[in-house]
């Protein structure tokens, strides 16, 4: 390569004055050692590289108010709680809970759409309200599921509040964390969504 | 007998097409995918249906990794808005920060990870030595909600220019720190944010399946 032809007259003084064409040259390459070079930077590319890129899901928030006349109100007809408990687990309840907790429900990731389905085909469009409210147990990926869940059913309103102590206990039993707590008669008389 | 003889093959196969399909598929890769940022911080983030891609530009970023540590950083483009960032935090804790633990703040990459009584000490590591330090990350405890602080130095520094708030969560981070992100925002009457999540398709005979995918009726009509 870093030689130099440095032998002056002709090129041919091996050949004889006879012989003028070389030896024909096949125009073939060997193209295996480029085929490996190409699944080389495949591999090289697929593993440094991302395909998809993240997207963002838009949550706004509603202002906090302590005054009572500046939150809102939802019907109780309309209401539909859900509680996001621990292990993935899921528990709701239509309107207010019931002091024996009897419309205290428990379901699951996959079952939930049918639920939130199935309610929002029995109300009026615009009493319809849907509120979460995630557990301490609950995962970040079961929050952004349910609100995923409002995007894909198409819930117009939906809120997310944090659990009352009668609603955590009930999960907790639910669970099987503990004995079931004795329900006081006037705990969900505290509910907000009992407003008209 | 006559012996009947079969003609040797070559078992040279011929490259040129599998040349062609591997640079085809090469090239293919290259023009469609994008470079894995360095993340110090490994997450992994639920999935949503939604479709619009997440900023890049002017970011505020809230990372809450696996066990539901919170870490603040601001994206490498808004270098001015980082500055302001760090002095104002610097000068309202009175932290007494060098230029050089400053500028460990401004570098690529970096975030916020400790409470403000390690700051000190963490500024002045190296990259490598966050990775390996056991981070306790930001406090957002409704007492003690550090985040607070750092949010709205955050919202003052990008003050007339548009900040995208993302928040970045593990699938595994408990709730409560997110509520205590949640809390930190509302404290500073940011009520706009935006989450990071992988896209999904909408699963089918769903209400949104139904508009995505739907009849295309109405839209004739007009």
């Amino acid at each position: 390569m870093a030689e130099m032809d440095t032998s002056g007259g002709g090129g041919h003084h091996k050949k004889g004055p006879g012989v003028k064409k070389g030896k024909k040259l096949s125009t073939r390459v060997d193209l295996t050692p480029m085929v490996d070079l190409g699944f080389l930077l495949i591999t090289f590319f697929i593993f440094t590289t991302t395909m998809s890129q993240p997207t963002a899901m838009k949550l706004i928030l509603p202002k906090d108010t302590e005054k009572p006349e500046e939150q809102n109100k939802v019907k109780e007809s309309g209401a539909l709680s859900l509680l996001l408990g621990k292990n993935n687990g899921v528990y709701y309840y239509e309107g207010t809970l019931l002091p024996d907790g009897s419309n205290f429900k428990s379901t699951n990731y996959k079952e939930i759409r049918n639920v939130i389905i199935d309610k929002k085909k029995r109300t009026k469009p615009d009493d319809f309200v849907v509120v979460i409210k995630p557990g301490p147990d609950a995962t970040y990926k079961n929050t952004v599921d349910i609100l995923d869940e409002m995007t894909i059913n198409e819930v117009k309103r939906y809120a997310m509040v944090d659990l009352f102590p009668i609603e955590r206990q009930m999960m907790v039993a639910t669970e099987g964390g503990g004995p079931m707590p004795a329900v006081p008669a006037a705990a969900p008389a505290a509910a907000p969504a009992a407003g008209q | 007998m006559p012996k009947v003889k079969l003609p040797r093959k070559s078992t040279a196969v011929d490259m040129t097409a599998m040349c062609d399909v591997a640079f085809l598929l090469l090239s293919f890769f290259i023009l469609t995918t994008k470079f894995k940022p360095a993340e110090a911080l490994a997450v992994t983030t639920p999935k949503s249906v939604s479709t619009n891609p997440a900023e890049q530009k002017n970011v505020v970023l809230i990372t809450m990794d696996s066990k539901g540590k919170v870490y603040f950083s601001v994206s490498d483009d808004a270098m001015e808005e980082k500055q302001t960032i760090i002095d104002e935090v610097n000068q309202q804790k009175a932290l007494n920060l060098s230029d050089a633990e400053k500028k460990s703040f401004m570098r690529s990459g970096s975030y916020i990870g400790v409470p403000f009584s390690q700051m000190k000490s963490f500024l002045s590591m190296t990259p490598d030595q966050w990775s390996k330090l056991d981070k306790p990350g930001i406090p957002i405890d409704s007492a003690n909600n550090e985040l607070q602080v750092w949010m709205r130095a955050a919202n003052s520094a990008f003050q007339g220019s548009k900040m995208n708030l993302l928040i970045k969560g593990d699938n595994e981070a408990k709730y409560p720190s997110f509520k205590g992100v949640i809390d930190a925002l509302k404290r500073n009457d940011m009520f706009k944010f935006q989450m990071i999540t992988d896209p999904e398709g909408a699963p089918p005979g769903t209400a949104l399946y139904e508009r995505l995918n739907g009849p295309t009726q109405p839209a004739a009509k007009q």
